[in-house]
């Protein structure tokens, strides 16, 4: 299990790559990346995410963890950035390695919907006419109880 | 002695990240009533408790009910948005 919270950009070939090397059993490997959306209005000038140091990590390591006890996994990589980042840049990505697609990419919606709404980070939008918190959208909580 | 955290508009509202208080509450919903009858700025961070989620020694909980014996850090912040 591999989980990093980062302010720095990540190089998601070069993660992507190793991570998906050296598993001999693993028939199917699975990457998700986030990425800031600028506005449909192109206003967008950054989004700040903010989290809470310590609990972060704890907490993405517990939904990792059910996950790999969920489904039949061989690793499983979390990685999230906080600070401040532009339209166009990755956010975060996750990464399943599983001997069948299926378990790979169920656990990977199953890591997403779960770090949406259980792991403390907060997005603040930052636009020409000012700054405002992202409000949890209902249907991210919805997304929890198919699980 | 007991720390809060605080952390998005909680901060913003409360004016500060952090800050370590005595407390007699023996529960989060009695702690938040204290703070609310300590200054304005608090009323305001509580005033919709159904956008305000908490953490006990970095676990989230379900109930403000929760008691708080044995818990070194609380933390106060809106619904989490990740991903």
């Amino acid at each position: 299990m591999q989980i990093s919270v980062q302010k720095e950009p990540f190089d998601l070939g070069q993660i992507a790559q190793e991570f998906a090397a050296g598993h001999r059993h693993m028939g199917a490997i699975v990457t998700f990346t986030g990425v800031v959306r600028d506005s449909d209005t192109d206003d967008l000038d950054a989004m700040e995410i903010e989290h809470y140091p310590g609990m972060t990590e704890r907490a993405i390591a517990k939904i990792a963890t059910q996950a790999a006890s969920r489904w039949d996994l061989g690793d499983v990589l979390v990685i999230h950035r906080f600070g401040r980042l532009t339209p166009g840049e990755q956010i975060m990505m996750v990464a399943t390695a599983a001997p069948h697609r299926k378990d790979a990419f169920e656990a990977a919606e199953y890591l997403m919907d779960y770090l949406k709404s259980r792991a403390p980070f907060w997005k603040k939008e930052v636009t020409s006419s000012g700054t405002s918190w992202v409000d949890a959208k209902p249907e991210d909580e919805d997304a929890l109880s198919r699980w | 002695m007991i720390e809060l955290l605080y952390f998005a508009w909680v901060r913003e509202r409360i004016g500060l990240p952090k800050e370590h208080i005595e407390t007699q509450a023996s529960t989060v919903a009695e702690l938040i009533n204290e703070l609310i009858a300590k200054e304005d700025r608090y009323a305001l961070a509580f005033s919709d408790l159904s956008a305000i989620r908490v953490a006990l020694d970095q676990d989230l909980i379900d109930d403000f009910t929760a008691s708080l014996e044995g818990v070194r850090e609380v933390a106060f912040f809106p619904p989490m948005t990740g991903g």
